[in-house]
C-alpha cells in the first residue's frame, strides 16, 4: 500500500493557500445537501461541528459524555501557543514551525506543520471573538508567558484553566448552533462502529448510554474527533472516560494507525499514592517557568526539603541543560526523572519523586503574584497531598499524558478509509515523537476551525454520493455485531471486573513500554497482553443488564479494545527500533543518555494494517521528506 | 478507616427509588471520595450486584460532571471543593456518610446518583455565545480589556456546570450558573451587542426549564466549588431589568 499524503506541491509557504484556491468548492446553496457526522466534542469535534454547521452543511453531533462542555479537553491547564510575536522576542510562524518539527524530533510532515503554524493566529483571534477571557497585561493586551521546548513566549492562556476557557468558547458555537437547529446533538451515546458502503464511511453505529439502545445513523462523511488513547496505561493524566474505541473501530475497519508507540509522558504530575489510585493528576508544565526541579545530591538523604542546603540539592535540569534548564522539553525532563530516581535519589513515599520548587520565584516576585499565575493549581496539589506547596516544594513524577500517534490522515486529514476525518488528538498528524506543551489545544482548534471546514467540502465536491438510510443491509450487519459483541461480554460470568484488567494492562505497558523500552521487554509484553486478553473474554465479569444504564459494561467494551490496541502500540515500539523523541528505545542512545535516532532507516511515518485478533498488524510507511529544516540532533544543552 | 455509607438507589426516572445501606472497610486517607466508591463499586461487581452508578470524568475538578451530595451538602462539607477533589483524609473512621444526587425539579434522575443536566445546555443554547462565525475574527489586541474586567470576566466564566448552585437552592433556582455566564461576556467589549438579547433569552429559558426564583438564599454562593459571587446574581439582575424596558421581549 502507498500512502499518498496528498500534501500541495510548491514552496512551503504557499502550499496551504494554493490549496485553498486549488480545491473545489460546494455551492452555497448546495451544502444543505450534505450531511456530516462529527463524533466527539471536544475542542477539535466542537469547533469542527459549529464551523461546519455555519456553512451550511447538515451536522450531527455525539459524545458518550452528559454533554459537550465536558469532553477531557475542559482539563487542559496551561495555554494555547501562536505565533503572534506580541511580546516582540522574535517569533513567527517560521519559528513555531520550526520549534515543533524540532520538538517532535523529526518525525512530523513538514507541510501539515507549517500549515499549523500558519492557522494558529487565526486561532487566537477567533477565540477572543467568542469572549474567551484570556489573561491580559494592565494595558488591556493580551499577555504571554513561556512553555517547554520554545525560548520565546507565545504562549496565550487563562488562569490555569485554559483548556476550560477554550472549550467552553467551542462550546458556545456549537451550542449557537444546536439553538439554531444546524447540528443535532447527541449526547450519552457512544460510538461502538462504523459503517463503510461502496468504499466509504457512510455512518455509525451507536449504543444509547441511559437505554442501552443500538442505532444507526447515516451521513455522507463521518469525522472522529475523539481522542487520544493515553488510558491504554490504565494510570493517565486523562479522563476517566478516555478510550481508544472510535478509532480502534475504524482501524478494524481499515484505517491504518500511525506511530501508535510515539505516547507522551509528562514530566508534572503528582505522584502514586496507592493501588487504588485512579488517576494521576496533571500539575500544568508551565509551573516549571517558575518552579525549579531538584532532588538530593545523595541517595537515601532522608532529610525535610527544606531541612536539605542548596549545596546538598542537584537542580539537575539546569546542569544538564543550561540553556533550557527547567524548561527542557517534556521527554527530555520525564527521562532525567526517572533516571534520578533509579539511582536511588526520588523522593516521596515511593521514591518516586522529584521536588518541584517555588521558592526562588516566591523570594523574587512574591507570593502575590505565584498566587496569581498558579493559584488554582496550588490548590489542588494541597487538596491532594495534603501539603502546601508555597512553603514546601511540590513532589512531581512523570505519568502517561498524550498521545501523538493515532489515525493515518492526509493533508485533507482524511484516513485511508474515503471519507473518514479524523482531527484532534485522534489523528497523528502533527507532533511527530513528541508534542510541546500548549500545542494539542493549537492543533485540535486548527483541526476544527480552520482545516475540515475547507477540506471536507473538497471531499464533497469531489465526490458522488448515493443516497444510503440506515435501511442499508450495511448498517444491519454492523449492529448485529455490535449486539453480538455486548451479550458476548455479559454472559461471561467469570471473577474480575473491567477495572482488575485494565489495571493489569497497565501496568505491563507501563513497565514495558513506558519512558523506556527495550527489545526483550517489549517482546515479554507481546507475551503478556495476549494472555491477558485472553483471561479477560474467559473470566470477566459484568452486572446488570445491556438494555440499561451500565457501567461495568460501559468500562468492559473500552477495555476489550485496549486489550488488542495495545499489542498495536507494541508491534510499532518494536519495530521502530531508534529513539525519538518520547520513544526511548534504550539500545539507541548517546552517551550521555541522549535519544539516538536513525535517520536513514526511521525517517518515516508507521502504519499498521489490521490482520486479524491476535495477528501481527501489516506495516506499511510513509517517508518523512525534510525540503525545509535540517534533520539536526536535537539539542536543549 | 471503616465507614457506613447510606447510598441513594434508583434503578430509573419512573422508579421511586431508595437509600441502601453499604458498610466499606480498609478506606485509606488519600482517597478521593470516588475511588472510595470505585472500591465499593468493586466490591459489588465481584458480588454479582449492580454498581452504584455516578456520573464522573475529569476527577480533577474541572469538567463539572461529578454531582453528589454528601450529608445533605452538594460537593461535601469540603469549601470550594467538586466531590471527585474531596479526599478521605476529611472523614474521620466509624462515620456514617449519606450519599444522594444533586436534587433538583429540573435535574430528573436518570439512574442512582446521575441526573439529567441538560437544562443547562439549553439555557446556553437560546443565547450563551456571542454571534461570530468561524473566521470572521478581528484581531485579538484590536480591542483591548482592561485587566479588571478581564479577570472579573474569568471570574465569572470559571464556572463549571456541575449544577451544585441548584441543588443546594432550596427553590432550585439556576441564577449562579446563568448569571455567571451573562456577566462573563457582559464584562468583555465583545459580548456588547447581544448584551440585551442574551439576558433576556438565557433568564427566559431558565423559567421555561423550571428553575425556581431566587430569594436571596445565597447557598448557591457557599455550595459553588468555584466559589462563583453571587455578585454575579445582581450584575445579571440589573442587566435584565434594563433589557426588559429597552429590548422588545422575543418568546
Ligand atoms: C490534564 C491535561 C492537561 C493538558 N494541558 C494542555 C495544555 O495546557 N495545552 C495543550 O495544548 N494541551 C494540553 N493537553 C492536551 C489536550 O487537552 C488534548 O490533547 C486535547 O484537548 C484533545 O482534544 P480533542 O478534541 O482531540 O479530544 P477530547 O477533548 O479528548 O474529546 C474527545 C471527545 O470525543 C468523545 N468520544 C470519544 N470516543 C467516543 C465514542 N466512541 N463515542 C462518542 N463520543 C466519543 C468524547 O465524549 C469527547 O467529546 C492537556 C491534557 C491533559 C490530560
Ligand atoms: S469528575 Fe470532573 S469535576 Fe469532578
Amino acid at each position: 500500500m502507498t500512502l499518498d499524503s496528498k500534501i500541495p506541491s510548491g514552496p512551503l509557504k504557499d502550499k496551504w493557500e494554493k490549496y485553498k484556491f486549488e480545491m473545489k468548492l460546494v455551492n452555497a446553496a448546495n451544502k444543505r445537501k450534505y450531511k456530516a457526522i462529527v463524533v466527539g466534542t471536544g475542542l477539535a469535534g466542537a469547533s469542527a461541528a459549529a464551523s461546519l454547521a455555519e456553512l451550511g452543511y447538515v451536522v450531527e453531533a455525539f459524545t458518550y459524555n452528559d454533554s459537550p462542555r465536558r469532553a477531557h479537553s475542559i482539563a487542559a491547564q496551561g495555554g494555547i501557543n501562536a505565533a503572534k510575536n506580541y511580546p516582540n522576542d522574535g517569533d513567527s510562524i517560521w519559528r513555531l514551525f520550526y520549534d515543533t518539527i524540532k520538538g517532535g524530533d523529526f518525525r512530523a510532515r513538514e507541510a501539515n506543520v507549517y500549515r499549523l503554524a500558519q492557522v494558529s493566529n487565526n486561532i487566537i483571534d477567533q477565540c477572543v471573538a467568542q469572549g474567551v477571557p484570556f489573561a491580559r497585561e494592565y494595558g488591556g493586551l493580551l499577555d504571554n508567558r513561556s512553555f517547554g521546548g520554545a525560548q520565546v513566549s507565545r504562549t496565550f492562556y487563562a488562569r490555569g484553566q485554559t483548556g476550560q476557557q477554550l472549550l467552553l468558547g467551542a462550546y458556545s458555537a456549537l451550542s449557537r448552533a444546536i439553538g439554531k437547529k444546524q447540528v443535532t446533538m447527541h449526547v450519552r451515546k457512544e460510538m461502538l462502529d462504523l459503517a463503510i458502503i461502496d468504499g466509504k464511511a457512510r455512518g455509525i453505529v451507536t449504543r444509547d448510554l441511559v437505554n442501552g439502545k443500538i442505532e444507526s445513523f447515516w451521513a455522507d462523511a463521518v469525522i472522529l474527533a475523539t481522542g487520544g488513547y493515553g488510558n491504554v496505561f490504565f494510570l493517565s493524566t486523562n479522563a476517566q472516560a478516555c478510550n481508544v474505541t472510535a478509532s480502534y473501530r475504524a482501524y478494524k475497519k481499515g484505517a491504518l494507525f500511525a506511530n501508535p508507540c510515539f505516547t507522551q509522558i509528562h514530566p508534572t504530575c503528582i505522584p502514586l499514592s496507592g493501588e487504588h489510585q485512579s488517576k494521576l493528576t496533571l500539575m500544568s508544565e508551565s509551573l516549571r517557568n517558575d518552579g525549579r526541579i531538584w532532588v538530593p545530591k545523595n541517595k537515601g538523604d532522608k532529610r525535610r526539603p527544606n531541612e536539605i542546603p542548596e549545596e546538598d540539592r542537584d537542580y539537575y535540569l539546569e546542569r544538564k541543560y543550561p540553556s533550557y534548564g527547567n524548561l527542557a522539553p517534556r521527554d527530555i525532563s520525564s527521562r532525567s526523572a526517572k533516571e534520578v530516581c533509579d539511582e536511588g535519589r526520588g523522593v516521596s513515599a515511593t521514591g518516586f519523586g522529584v521536588y518541584l520548587d517555588f521558592a526562588d520565584s516566591i523570594k523574587r516576585l512574591g507570593k502575590k503574584v505565584i498566587e496569581e499565575r498558579y493559584g488554582n493549581l496550588f490548590e489542588m496539589y494541597e487538596r491532594i497531598v495534603g501539603e502546601d506547596p508555597y512553603t514546601t516544594p511540590m513532589m512531581i513524577y512523570p505519568a502517561s499524558h498524550y498521545a501523538m500517534g493515532g489515525l493515518w490522515v492526509d493533508y485533507n486529514l482524511m484516513s485511508t478509509i474515503p471519507g473518514l476525518h479524523v482531527l484532534g488528538e485522534a489523528n497523528f498528524s502533527d507532533h511527530g515523537a513528541n508534542r510541546l506543551g500548549a500545542s494539542a489545544l493549537m492543533q485540535g482548534l486548527a483541526d476544527g476551525y480552520f482545516v475540515i471546514p475547507y477540506t471536507i467540502g473538497d471531499y464533497f465536491a469531489k465526490n458522488k454520493f448515493d443516497k444510503v438510510t440506515t435501511d442499508h443491509p450495511e448498517f444491519k450487519k454492523v449492529e448485529a455485531e455490535v449486539v453480538e459483541k455486548t451479550n458476548k461480554l455479559l454472559s461471561i460470568k467469570g471473577k474480575k471486573t473491567p477495572t482488575m484488567f485494565h489495571r493489569e494492562l497497565g501496568k505491563v505497558m507501563w513497565e514495558y513500554c513506558g519512558m523506556g523500552r527495550n527489545e526483550a521487554g517489549l517482546k515479554k509484553a507481546l507475551e503478556l497482553v495476549p494472555k491477558i486478553r485472553e483471561e479477560f473474554w474467559q473470566n470477566l465479569t459484568i452486572t446488570g443488564e445491556g438494555n440499561d444504564l451500565n457501567i461495568s459494561l460501559e468500562k468492559a467494551g473500552r477495555v476489550a479494545d485496549f486489550l488488542e490496541f495495545a499489542e498495536v502500540l507494541l508491534w510499532d515500539a518494536l519495530e521502530r527500533d531508534e529513539s525519538c523523541g518520547a520513544h526511548f528505545r534504550e539500545e539507541h542512545q548517546y552517551p550521555d543518555g541522549e535519544a539516538k535516532r536513525d535517520d536513514e532507516h526511521f525517517a518515516h511515518v508507521a502504519a499498521w494494517e489490521y490482520t486479524g485478533v491476535g495477528k501481527k498488524p501489516n506495516r506499511h510507511t510513509e517517508p518523512l521528506v525534510f525540503e525545509n529544516v535540517q534533520l539536526a540532533v536535537r539539542s536543549y544543552k | 478507616m471503616r465507614l457506613t455509607l447510606y447510598i441513594w438507589r434508583q434503578n430509573n426516572a419512573y422508579d421511586k427509588g431508595r437509600m441502601e445501606k453499604h458498610q466499606v472497610n480498609d478506606v485509606l486517607e488519600d482517597m478521593s471520595f470516588l475511588e472510595m466508591l470505585d472500591v465499593l463499586n468493586e466490591k459489588l461487581i465481584l458480588e454479582g450486584k449492580e454498581p452504584v452508578a455516578f456520573d464522573h470524568d475529569c476527577r480533577e475538578g474541572i469538567c463539572g460532571a461529578c454531582s453528589l451530595t454528601i450529608n445533605g451538602i452538594p460537593h461535601g462539607h469540603e469549601k470550594a471543593t467538586t466531590t471527585c477533589q474531596l479526599h478521605m483524609r476529611k472523614f474521620k473512621d466509624g462515620d456514617s456518610i449519606y450519599i444522594e444526587p444533586f436534587r433538583a425539579k429540573a435535574f430528573p434522575v436518570i439512574k442512582d446518583l446521575i441526573v439529567d443536566r441538560t437544562a443547562f445546555d439549553r439555557i446556553m443554547q437560546a443565547g450563551g455565545f456571542i454571534s461570530i462565525n468561524t473566521g470572521n475574527a478581528p484581531e485579538a489586541n484590536g480591542l483591548p480589556v482592561s485587566k479588571k474586567n478581564a479577570d472579573l470576566s474569568m471570574d465569572a466564566a470559571a464556572c463549571i456546570g456541575c449544577g451544585a448552585c441548584v441543588a443546594a437552592c432550596p427553590n432550585g433556582a439556576a441564577m449562579l450558573f446563568v448569571s455567571a455566564k451573562v456577566s462573563q461576556f457582559a464584562l468583555l467589549p465583545q459580548g456588547q451587542p447581544e448584551r440585551k438579547k442574551r439576558v433576556l433569552a438565557m433568564v427566559n429559558q431558565m423559567e421555561k426549564e423550571g428553575f425556581g426564583a431566587c430569594t436571596n438564599f445565597y447557598e448557591c454562593e457557599a455550595a459553588c466549588p468555584k466559589q462563583i459571587s453571587v455578585r454575579f446574581i445582581a450584575m445579571m439582575n440589573r442587566d435584565y431589568l434594563c433589557s426588559r424596558v429597552t429590548e422588545p421581549v422575543e418568546v
